[in-house]
């Protein structure tokens, strides 16, 4: 061995030192992760859906298996709007102003029927859709929708915040 | 039953004494009394139901567009209670038909006749006389026409208003 050589300081990382305890990832892919899995819903309940999400909330349903059980009743602490019910016009901007005061990244999802179209309510008052004011991730039908609906809504919008973590059914 | 049926004509017959030609109509549905009054006469009436015979309550105030099946279009209804006896007396006004329909305000008798009014103008459009504060009670201010009038468009929407102050 030449003495250029000998006298170098290259320090070789033992692959045995931590064995299987680490693993190697992105920053992006953590922040999703974690993200997908400790959304903050924020009810928005104006009718009948909203007596829905108490049963997803609940022991029977209970949403906290999908990390999402943190219900928040201050924008400024959710990342997640749940427009639960009829919203008509003279409402539109509360929901609006509620939408703006959530803090980036944010995601809406509109609970059934009227959240999502108006309903049956097609007249002068009524809301024909949320997204006339805010954007939606995930719609869910139903008048009102089960529970498992609304879990599954859920699901749906981890996929879109982390659809790499999703590979072949394996959450 | 009976001394409800004495008491009903009574009133009747109170403002056929008094105010002769203010009751148009008299009729009794399901044991209770409606009396079809002039516009003109509104006020005399209330005044008389509540001091005379001592209707305390006024319990509503409806409005009804009948289109073109009845003359005039427009027709209010108030509903009032008497507390002592639990008696109930309804008065039909038939309205002035036209664009702007226009009856005189009973709120300086009955207080609780100021948001029912209120309502009744913001749905209907039918203007009270004397209202000291006759603005739209439920829709936003920049609503244009009166959603419960039968010609009004089903499918019409108006812009989205902005956030108004809520008091």
């Amino acid at each position: 061995m030449m003495d250029s050589e000998k006298n170098s300081t290259v320090h070789e990382i033992p692959t045995d030192l931590f064995g299987d305890t680490i693993l190697t990832t992105r920053v992006q892919d953590v922040i999703n992760w974690g993200r997908k899995n400790s959304l903050w819903p924020m009810p928005y309940g104006t009718a009948c859906c909203a007596i829905e999400f108490m049963g997803v909330v609940s022991a029977a349903f209970d949403i906290s298996r999908f990390g999402a059980e943190l219900v928040r009743f201050s924008p400024r602490q959710s990342d997640l709007l749940l427009v639960m019910g009829t919203i008509n016009y003279k409402q539109a901007p509360v929901l609006k102003k509620i939408y703006e005061q959530m803090c980036e990244p944010k995601w809406v999802v509109a609970v059934g029927a009227c959240a999502s179209s108006g309903g049956f309510y097609n007249n002068y008052s009524v809301l024909q859709g949320i997204d006339e004011v805010v954007p939606v991730d995930v719609y869910v039908p139903g008048c009102p929708p089960r529970p498992e609906q609304v879990l599954d809504a859920i699901v749906k919008l981890q996929k879109k915040i982390d659809p790499k973590s999703f590979v072949d059914g394996l959450g | 039953m009976v001394l409800a049926k004495i008491f009903m004509t009574l009133v009747a017959q109170h403002f056929k004494n008094t105010l002769g030609p203010a009751v148009l109509k008299t009729e009794e549905r399901q044991g209770q009394e409606i009396l079809t009054v002039s516009p003109e006469h509104l006020r005399a009436v209330v005044t008389s139901l509540k001091v005379e015979l001592g209707f305390n309550l006024l319990l509503d105030i409806v409005a009804i567009d009948w289109q073109s099946h009845v003359q005039p279009r427009f027709e209010v209804d108030y509903l009032f209670y008497k507390i002592e006896g639990a008696k109930r007396v309804t008065l039909k006004v038939p309205v002035a038909d036209g664009e702007d329909p226009q009856l005189n305000s009973i709120t300086d008798i009955f207080s609780s006749a100021d948001w029912a009014e209120r309502e009744v103008f913001d749905m209907m459009g039918i203007r009270f006389h004397g209202h000291p504060n006759l603005k739209r009670l439920l829709l936003w201010t920049d609503f244009i026409g009166h959603p419960l009038r039968k010609d009004y468009p089903i499918q019409k929407r108006q812009p989205i208003p902005v956030l108004d102050d809520i008091v």
